[in-house]
């Protein structure tokens, strides 16, 4: 039996939004809206869903990017999301991120050098000549070599910079890494690589990762356990294959069938498009949030909200059609 | 045969700066059939979007056409004033970008922008035009028309936005139209409507469209037609089937290659292509897929190679394909 | 950064000519006020036999109303006037990064007592309000450059402080957060640098106005006094002479007009230097 790394349990980011009048009470975004799961150690949880749906706050949350507003962030077994300061930072070395964006996660007025062994420095690890040797072996683990060192960042095609954030997340030997939607800025070509690179590097160090991404492709390939999220709720989890092979939410069946395959024979079976756009999350529906859009909507999923079942062993679906 | 309604001949393009030129295009050919959507594949920096921006003589700054012809409808484009352009453009040719958010203006209704480009192409009255309007708008799949003429762009969402620049474009009945990336903002859901909408319209209005796009699954689902470009060149070009099940070019093999197989049960490790793309300010000899190759021969670093046919519309520039130096040997046989 | 921002300058200097004049003038104003010394004649040396002397060989701007020569007195007086410039300029800079750092960076509660706190400062006419402590403080070029530097710094700060929440967003900035990095080492290696070409074009812009404030002030009479000379005080000794004398208002004018000038057009290069370019990549 492998142990939950992290468990993520009734989380709740809500931003205030604009007022509806002048003494009207504060309007409340719910970003993620009671959204629970947990994550293995060593393993890949992948984080679905269209721009908007809060996945990346629920990964932002976890890494406590920001204050949370409601429930709970176990990190084995010990609920971190109301510590701070000093007590958090022993937690934070532990955990890294990877971001999306390879032009703006690096600050371009840093060295490579600088750049990578800034957690070093935070940590106050080694000295100058053993932060050196350490920034050396990581940009030589990530496949660039000792010659990049005093090189900026705007020397770099994207895919190199996805890298020197790769060697930057590794410098502290952290257990968990948060990586939002780390291959979707990047050429086709590339991605494969840094995938590549991720898998070896979780086999090799043993890390376990949260994968954020709208690629469901990737995202298959790349976990073991995925979550499907719409409108700030989860709406499916389960073991990758089974999400796959017999997706159960019409969302999450919807999203599979958007996906195109590069097939052209396939072609006329994959376009089967979903219905209209997802409402405001300022103002989501009642019952089920998916039910403007849902083909099998019923009476019942106006009025009630549907809560995650167990349909199969570790596979979960709200939906009031199970 | 279908007739060329665009026909790229020869086309070079540089950006001259400081530190030197940057040969976006090195020297392109191909052509635009009528009632065809023509795909053009190609990472960042392969020179798609600066291919289609000298189409449209929109080329900003540093960047010059230094060589090759643009002929539209038996007519070099490349020849043509500023003024010329201004009538093609929108009313011949019309163009779609990425973002949906920055080609609309923030501070008119989307309605009067349409109804705007309809004037400036068509001697129309502005309630013959509104009328117009509303009938595009319908056209392209926007719910409750009418009342959605008086909307401002940040009143739709992202997915009704595209629409409704595909509705702009394609209000003058355009021969052609270039979509640069037009579902790369999009989630994926809304880019499965959009690319089922531009598919149904070209049936509908018989217009020849210019897919540029980075992303395999796109142009598997929707061009019949792919031409695949790597460091301002053509690498291969031919119908989707010949590109999906017969590649010929190691790069476009190496594309299909890295990405996921989601049909089986079993995991495979992905096969990447190494390295990364070319840097377009250094001189490049011979191939520039020659570096990231797994097949490089010496012939490749020194000279370009020429198009190789597999049948008549299907070609593919790489020295493995000529038969007389593929069978020398050392190198490897697929 | 620092070699591709400064190629930048020079690139656009290249194109731009009055740029290269505007370096040139700023240059040669600069080194000419440094070297004043070597001027033959005593600035302070009062010679009643050569009153308002027309410009000559000897006296190329000519002598003022006690015989002094014009030219050299010019020269100490753009020592004076290019000092409190620059001095008053890194004082109101220091504080202006400082203050727009910390309120864009904390934003909240923290962010809205100090703009409330800089729109008040603000709102006061800066000149009166100098004017009215200048009453109570000794006149001299120190007491300006302090006033001056200590009441120019808002409009920087404001400008920092959007700069700040801007970059404040992208990801280096949150990867530092989220490692626990310390607010005041992620301001100082992440904001400021990244914020640095801004504060250079409101620096240089800066000097600008704080020349043109001396210069006011000291034509009031509540800056440089005599025997002392700035570009603003001889400007005001020259009013009861111009008709006898223009060349008296002339000189020191052209000068104040010249090196104002320079600056803002510098500050304008800059400005385009530092503008990120599309096709920069």
């Amino acid at each position: 039996m492998k142990s939950k790394l992290i468990e993520v349990k009734d989380l709740k980011k809500y931003y205030p939004a604009k007022k509806s009048s002048i003494i009207g009470k504060t309007q409340y975004l719910k970003a993620v809206d009671g959204v629970s799961f947990y994550i293995n150690e060593g393993e890949t949880f992948g984080l679905v869903g269209e721009s908007g749906c809060g996945k990346s706050t629920v990964g932002k949350s976890i890494i406590r990017l920001f204050d949370i507003t409601d429930g709970e962030i176990l990190y084995r077994g010990k609920d971190i999301s109301k510590l701070n300061g000093r007590q958090l930072k022993s937690y934070r070395r532990k955990m890294q991120v990877i971001f999306q964006d390879p032009y703006s996660s690096l600050n371009p007025t840093l060295t490579v050098e600088e750049i990578i062994s800034e957690p070093l420095d935070v940590y106050n690890i080694g000295d100058k000549g053993q932060r050196r040797e350490r920034v050396i072996e990581l940009l030589e683990k990530v496949g660039l070599n000792k010659d990049h060192l005093g090189r900026y960042p705007h020397e770099f095609s994207g895919g190199q910079r996805q890298r020197i954030g790769i060697a930057r997340a590794l410098s502290i030997k952290p257990e968990f890494i948060l990586c939002d939607e780390p291959i979707s800025a990047l050429d086709v070509s590339i991605q494969a690589q840094v995938v590549n690179m991720l898998e070896d590097l979780q086999e090799e160090l043993g890390l376990t990762y949260l994968f954020i991404a709208h690629d469901l492709s990737m995202v298959r390939y790349i976990s073991h356990r995925i979550g499907v999220m719409y409108l700030g709720k989860l709406v499916e989890k389960g073991p990758s294959d089974e999400i796959y092979n017999h997706p159960a939410h019409p969302y999450t069946q919807a999203l599979l069938s958007s996906v195109l395959e590069p097939d052209p024979k396939m072609a006329a079976k994959t376009i089967k498009a979903l219905e209209g756009d997802v409402p405001s999350p300022l103002n989501p529906p009642k019952g089920c949030r998916f039910v403007t859009r849902c083909k099998y909507a019923m009476k019942k999923c106006y009025e009630i909200e549907p809560k995650l079942k167990e349909i199969s062993p570790d596979h979960s679906v709200a939906c009031h059609l199970y | 045969m279908k007739d060329s309604l665009l026909e790229v001949k020869d086309l070079e393009v540089t950006f001259f700066n400081r530190n030197g030129k940057v040969r976006a295009v090195r020297g392109i050919n191909f052509d635009v059939k009528k009632g065809e959507i023509l795909g053009i594949v190609g990472e960042s920096g392969s020179g798609k979007t600066v291919t289609n921006l000298s189409i449209m003589g929109l080329l900003k700054g540093t960047g010059k056409v230094t060589k090759g012809q643009i002929i539209y409808k038996g007519e070099n484009l490349l020849n043509k004033s500023e003024k010329e352009m201004l009538k093609i453009r929108g009313n011949d040719i019309a163009m779609i970008f990425q973002d949906p958010m920055t080609s609309l203006n923030p501070v008119f209704t989307v309605g009067n922008q349409i109804t705007d480009v309809i004037m400036r192409h068509q001697k129309l009255s502005r309630k013959e035009a509104k009328k117009k309007t509303i009938e595009m708008l319908k056209m392209v799949g926007i719910p409750s028309a009418e009342e959605r003429y008086n909307n401002y762009p940040h009143e739709f969402s992202g997915g009704m936005r595209q629409r409704a620049i595909i509705a702009m474009a394609l209000s003058c009945k355009p021969d052609l139209l270039i979509a640069d990336e037009p579902t790369t903002a999009l989630d994926v859901t809304i880019q499965a409507q959009i690319l089922e909408l531009l598919k149904e319209l070209k049936e509908k209005l018989n217009t020849s469209i210019i897919l540029i796009t980075h992303d395999l699954g796109v142009v598997a689902n929707i061009c019949s037609r792919v031409v695949v470009m790597y460091g301002g060149m053509i690498m291969e070009e031919g119908s989707v089937e010949d590109i999906f099940y017969t590649p010929l070019h190691p790069y476009t093999k190496g594309l299909l290659q890295s990405l996921p197989k989601t049909g089986g049960k079993m995991k495979e490790r992905l096969i990447p292509i190494k390295g990364n793309p070319p840097n377009l300010a250094n001189e490049i000899k011979g191939c520039p897929f020659a570096d990231r190759c797994p097949y490089t021969m010496d012939i490749c670093r020194e000279k370009q190679p020429k198009y190789y046919y597999d049948g008549e519309n299907h070609r593919g520039m790489c020295w493995l394909l000529d038969k007389s130096i593929n069978g020398k040997g050392e190198n490897h046989e697929e | 950064m620092n070699s591709k921002l400064l190629s930048n300058v020079t690139e656009q200097l290249k194109e731009n000519s009055l740029g290269k004049i505007s370096i040139f003038v700023i240059v040669i104003l600069t080194f000419a006020s440094v070297l004043a010394f070597l001027s033959p004649y005593d600035p302070n040396k009062i010679d009643v036999m050569n009153r308002l002397a027309a410009p000559s060989k000897q006296h190329p701007f000519g002598t003022d109303e006690m015989g002094r020569d014009y030219f050299t007195r010019a020269l100490y007086g753009g020592r004076v006037s290019l000092t409190v410039g620059f001095l008053s300029m890194i004082i109101s800079t220091t504080i202006g990064t400082i203050v727009g750092t910390i309120s864009g960076y904390f934003g909240g509660k923290v962010d809205s007592f100090i703009m409330r706190f800089v729109d008040i400062l603000m709102s006061i006419p800066t000149f009166f309000l100098i004017l009215i402590l200048n009453a109570y403080l000794k006149p001299g070029v120190q007491n300006i450059i302090i006033i001056i530097g200590l009441f120019s710094w808002m409009s920087i700060a404001r400008i920092v402080r959007g700069e700040t929440i801007s970059i404040k967003e992208r990801e280096y900035v949150q990867y530092s957060q989220v490692i626990g990095e310390k607010s005041s080492v992620i301001i100082k290696k992440h904001i400021i640098p990244n914020i640095f070409p801004t504060v250079i074009v409101a620096a240089t812009l800066n000097i600008a106005s704080a020349i043109l404030m001396e210069s006011s002030l000291s034509f009031l009479g509540l800056g440089v006094r005599q025997p002392n000379s700035s570009w603003g005080s001889m400007l005001k000794y020259a009013q009861g002479y111009m008709e006898e004398a223009p060349y008296l208002a002339f000189f020191p004018g052209i000068l104040i007009l010249m090196t104002v000038l320079s600056f803002n057009v510098l500050g304008d290069i800059f400005r385009l230097a530092f503008e990120p370019k599309a096709n920069d990549d």
